[in-house]
């Protein structure tokens, strides 16, 4: 299988990236790990002019602690995070994330700011960035601005991404304690239903991913959270988007979202 | 596009197509044909190869995204005639039975054990998710890179 012709430009700075999306627009692409993106080219489901390939970029490479967050560079691959010992420290969430996600091979080129540009409803960081409440920071044409994990899914493999933008880091506000549950779709390794939980004070956070078409915060859940795990009841409450397939129809994952959020808060 | 990658210690320079896979230029521009693709989707994990040492599957990555890199494949691993430890606990361990997931499986154990050198069986066992082998039932694939872990702590 192989993709459509395509030109192939290796961008050494953030800056030379969004000159070269803003210069061939929509028939480019850009292209990190590129384990999301390749396998859509070979079934020619995308089909870009141009691949502009950010991988190389260092600045965006860099794990960094400001303050009370830790600055998380965008093609920091899974296996990075899987390692890195300020992520263990600090977000041990995310490290439990990354660890889930594929397989060595894919956790090796795979990075964080695809993952999350690509909003695969079956990914597993976007419920550790909802539950971590973080922030993206993009960049494009008129400078960088930062997006809250909770505005920034918005669809099916959808975004508040500009066109002219890429992402080049996320910020963890630091996590005291933090667990995410996952169960596998048996065939590929994605999450049927993925739950990220962390401690917020005498509450907690929950992040769900793979259940509804947009990853959402359990909110009905957190407010009715006593300590216990009894609030995993309303794991769905106020969800109208749960997803359907041949994995899991409407009821099993549902079903399932309870489970796992409650296994999320019986391991915090 | 011209491109340079170092492979098995030898550097390539070639001028391919960006839609190459490193696979197919392994493969087909290097004759290096013990890289096999068994389902060009990044499934199966036959193509597996070491990019900058760590294991890829070389079906997912293009050539150009790995100029300038360092390549090992299974070719590339023995020593002269020499084998490296875990080819030989493969072969020892009966770790193949038609032997066309083996290099993936070879070059996999590579980067589990150069993270985690001395291994529980469930780590191997996770450490293999992304390998697939249609014949052995993975039982002695995973006691040839225990036997393997044995060897190389020396
Ligand atoms: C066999 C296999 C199993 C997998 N299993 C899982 C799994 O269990 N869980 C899971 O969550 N994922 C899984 N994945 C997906 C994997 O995590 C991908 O690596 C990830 O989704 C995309 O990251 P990437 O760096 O490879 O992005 P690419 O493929 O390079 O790009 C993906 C998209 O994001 C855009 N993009 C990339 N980087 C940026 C950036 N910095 N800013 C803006 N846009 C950008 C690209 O233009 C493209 O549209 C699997 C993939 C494979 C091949
Ligand atoms: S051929 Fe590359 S993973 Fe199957
Ligand atoms: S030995 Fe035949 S596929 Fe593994």
């Amino acid at each position: 299988m192989i993709p459509a012709k395509f030109e192939y430009i290796k961008a050494s700075s953030v800056g030379e990236a969004i000159d070269l999306l803003e210069k061939h627009g929509f028939d480019a692409k850009i292209v990190s790990g590129g384990h999301s993106l390749i396998p859509a080219m070979k079934l020619r489901l995308a089909t870009p002019e141009v691949l502009i390939d950010i991988r190389g970029i260092a600045e965006i490479n860099t794990i960094t602690e400001e303050g009370n967050e830790l600055v998380v560079g965008a093609n920091c691959t899974h296996h990075e995070l899987t390692i890195n010992p300020l992520v263990k420290e600090h977000v041990n969430v995310l490290a439990q994330a990354a660890k889930c996600i594929g397989d060595i091979q894919v956790r090796n080129r795979g990075t964080l700011g695809g993952s999350l540009a690509h909003a695969d409803p079956a990914s597993d960081y976007p419920a550790t960035v909802l539950a971590c409440d973080a922030t993206i920071v993009v960049q494009g044409k008129s400078g960088s601005r930062t997006i809250a994990a909770t505005d920034f899914f918005q669809g099916l493999f959808t975004t508040a991404l500009g066109e002219d933008e890429i992402i080049t880091a996320v910020r963890f506000p630091k996590v005291t304690k933090g667990t995410y549950q996952k169960f596998f779709q048996s065939a590929s390794r994605f999450a049927v239903v993925g739950v990220a939980a962390v401690k917020d004070g005498d509450g907690v956070k929950i992040g769900v991913t793979g259940v509804a078409g947009v990853p959402y915060r359990a909110t009905v859940a957190e407010n009715a959270y006593d300590g216990g795990s009894s609030c995993a009841v309303h794991a769905v409450d106020g969800v109208d988007d749960i997803m359907s397939d041949h994995f899991a129809d409407e009821e099993y994952r549902s079903h399932l979202a309870k489970v796992y959020v409650k296994r999320a808060l019986e391991a915090l | 596009m011209n491109i340079s990658i170092t492979v098995n210690g030898k550097i390539h320079t070639h001028d391919i197509e960006p839609r190459v896979s490193l696979a197919q230029f392994l493969r087909e521009n290097l004759d290096l044909t013990g890289t096999h693709i068994g389902c060009d989707t990044s499934g199966c994990g036959a193509c597996t190869v070491t990019l900058d040492g760590a294991a890829v599957k070389s079906c997912t990555v293009l050539a150009v995204q790995a100029d300038g890199g360092e390549i090992t494949t299974i070719e590339g691993l023995a020593n002269g005639d020499e084998m490296h430890p875990i080819q030989a606990a493969f072969k020892e361990n009966h770790g193949l039975q038609c032997g066309f997931c083996t290099p993936g499986m070879v070059m996999t154990a590579v980067d589990i054990l150069k993270n985690n050198p001395d291994p529980t069986e469930t780590e191997i066992r996770h450490g293999l998710e992304g390998n697939f082998c249609r014949c052995t039932g993975y039982h002695n694939i995973v006691k040839s890179i225990q036997h393997a872990a044995e060897q190389m702590k020396g």
